[in-house]
């Protein structure tokens, strides 16, 4: 009995952490005269499924929206991943003068939050007539202390001893680093893949900074154009903006689940 | 001078004044030594002696503070680890954990033979004119691990094999590369008693076999005196003394390679060196004499060197270990405050008295003495002693 106890509080857990997401995807299937039914019974009397999702195809170019998000995320997690894992290389396995200086300036700058550099960031790209490109979305992402800090952890337990055998052997400082220590630390790199994209897809606040542009709006801006237009309280219809805008994460997390599990679990990070 | 003679006493590996310090403390204090074409040269010491130190500069994994380093006559003091053409057999193996085995042997020679774009994954094949190159390196490949019996696991990955197979990789991914010398830091400490005997017996083999220089850090005695050519024992950052594993137990040069040398551990008595040279051992003269001034010094005795005798120094003996052929007995001499004895003897020598009392004595022409600064100090039996 006493085995159940746990799985039955963590399941209680995740009912509450689901029941958004539960209440979602029912509003998204569900006629406007049933949205404010208190009822959870997920077969709606009028299955309006087919309706509010056409209505989301018909009135905002979510595929636009979609494909701006991916073109965004990729560009980030790409130039986050070539620059901090050298960077982690070094801060984990080389020994130079100030490495201590320059740890200690990483985890400093995780504790600088995005919205204290947001101003001089848009003036930034303002003076240099960026604004409303993708180059402003990415921009102020591409250096990420978080991915830099976790690496390092991940890497310091690789074995110093491969690194030296593979000198001897005849590999650069960058086989090494990208041949050798990334391999062996594949879970961090998906563990990371998932943080990074699963915050910048969702992210909202940059995004309503820098672009004006319709056509550059990733996901969120998107469904908030569409909620602004018109649809006002046809929450069935946002509601279906929002399924769309949130499958491909849960997708993506189901598919390297165990990779990410793995990542998270071996560096320590909570 | 005969010319040939010249050249083949260039030695493999030349060190001169070699000295290293980790933030102030120094590890290496200024190593002179001459490693020879073909020989197994172990460096051996306790822990912190700066052997592996010593090693890693000579593979280039560290820099040395002052001195430099010959390979085969040249200067590599500031050449890449890569270009100093030797392979390291680290003690955790190091061998790549995403290569199969016959990657593992092939990547030494793949990163020497092959370009740059024909190392990438993939694409690689297919860069044009490699396929002689290939060929070779598979054939290397295949001919290593036969040397090696290892055939059998070349697909396999590193965390399929047993310790002992993983050794063999290591040594496998070591020769395949021709090296002009082979560095190993205690290349057989993760394995267990039976496998490290017999993994001995292999290495000493293989260096007869390949006839290459072998550099070998161990902290095990056994492993030294049994496969080197010659031993460095090495003390606090010096070679306390370089010569063949007789040498070193025959003649220790120090207290430090004599405690070092030899299981079980060498037996010292303080003795007093009268005026006139007699060496008296608790207050009686012994059998030795030294030219040397008075004053206290040191008695080195090895355990096959006590015997039990109907005279001698009254002991009691404590403890009987069996050993199969030998054994080996415990004594105290009572009286005196020295430490105490190890005697090892034939398994099947005369029974030893119920209450222990026996007597022990030493053979004259196998002691060792010390002196004060604890150096060893050339005895002679004293004539009328002997008569």
């Amino acid at each position: 009995m006493a085995r159940f106890v746990p799985h039955l509080v963590l399941a209680l857990g995740a009912c509450v952490m689901l029941l958004p997401f539960y209440c979602m995807g029912l509003t998204a299937i569900r006629a406007p005269s049933e949205i404010f039914d208190i009822s959870l019974w997920p077969i709606p009397e009028d299955f309006s499924a087919g309706r509010n999702f056409a209505k989301v195809e018909e009135r905002v170019p979510m595929g636009r929206f979609m494909l701006n998000g991916v073109i965004v995320c990729a560009g980030i997690l790409i130039v986050q991943v070539a620059t901090a894992v050298p960077a982690a290389y070094a801060l984990a396995k080389l020994k130079f003068p100030g490495k201590a200086l320059f740890l200690a300036l990483v985890v400093g700058a995780l504790c600088v939050p995005m919205q204290a550099l947001a101003l001089p960031l848009f003036v930034g790209l303002a003076k240099a007539q960026l604004l409303n490109t993708y180059f402003a979305l990415m921009a102020p992402f591409f250096l990420s202390v978080f991915a830099i800090f976790l690496f390092r952890q991940s890497f310091r337990s690789y074995p110093d001893e491969i690194i030296e055998a593979a000198r001897l052997d005849g590999f650069s400082e960058f086989d090494i680093c990208w041949r050798l220590v990334l391999r062996g630390s594949l879970p961090s790199l998906s563990a990371f893949a998932i943080f990074s994209v699963v915050a910048h897809w969702n992210d909202l606040y940059w995004p309503m900074i820098v672009v004006r542009d319709t056509a550059l709006a990733p996901p969120p801006l998107g469904m908030l154009y569409f909620s602004d237009a018109e649809s006002g309280a046809d929450y069935g219809a946002l509601m279906a903006g929002a399924t769309l805008v949130t499958a491909p994460m849960v997708l993506c997390f189901l598919l390297a689940r165990r990779q990410f599990i793995a990542g998270i679990t071996m560096t320590g990070v909570k | 001078m005969d010319l040939t003679r010249t050249l083949t006493a260039t030695p493999a590996l030349a060190l001169h004044g070699v000295a290293k310090a980790f933030g102030g403390t120094p590890v290496l204090r200024g190593i002179d030594l001459d490693i020879r074409e073909g020989e197994f040269l172990s460096l051996v010491g306790s822990s912190g002696c700066g052997k592996s130190t010593l090693l890693r500069i000579i593979a280039g994994l560290e820099t040395q503070d002052r001195g430099t380093l010959e390979i085969a006559g040249r200067d590599v003091t500031d050449v890449d680890p890569s270009d100093r053409n030797l392979a390291m057999v680290f003690q955790s193996y190091a061998l790549y954990p995403h290569m199969t085995v016959r990657e593992n042997i092939a990547t030494p020679l793949r990163m020497r033979r092959l370009p740059g774009a024909a190392r990438l994954p993939l694409i690689g094949r297919l860069v044009p004119n490699q396929s002689d190159t290939r060929a070779g390196i598979d054939a290397a490949v295949r001919e290593a691990a036969e040397v090696l019996q290892i055939t059998p696991l070349l697909d396999r990955r590193p965390a399929q094999l047993s310790g002992g197979q993983r050794q063999r990789v290591a040594l496998a991914r070591a020769l395949v590369r021709d090296p002009a010398a082979f560095l190993m830091d205690e290349p057989l400490s993760n394995l267990d008693a039976k496998l490290r005997a017999h993994m001995r017996e292999e290495l000493a083999d293989l260096h007869a076999r390949l006839g290459t220089t072998f550099v070998y850090v161990t902290h095990d005695q056994v492993e030294a005196m049994t496969m080197s050519n010659r031993i460095a024992l090495m003390d606090a950052g010096e070679i306390a003394q370089l010569g063949t594993p007789s040498e070193l137990y025959e003649r220790p040069a120090n207290l430090t390679v004599a405690r070092f040398i030899g299981t079980p551990q060498m037996n010292v008595l303080p003795v007093e060196i009268a005026p006139g040279g007699t060496v008296m051992l608790f207050g009686r003269p012994t059998a030795l004499a030294v030219r040397s001034a008075p004053g206290p010094a040191t008695l080195g005795l090895r355990p096959e060197d006590l015997r039990l005798a109907r005279t001698g120094w009254p002991a009691k003996v404590l403890r009987i270990e069996p050993h199969g052929a030998d054994r080996y007995l415990t004594l105290e001499l009572p009286g005196t405050g020295a430490g105490r004895l190890v005697l090892r003897q034939y398994a099947g020598a005369e029974v030893i008295p119920g209450d222990g009392q026996v007597h022990v004595d030493f053979a004259p022409e196998r002691a060792h003495l010390f002196g004060a600064d604890e150096r060893r100090r050339e005895v002679a039996q004293r004539a009328e002693q002997v008569a």
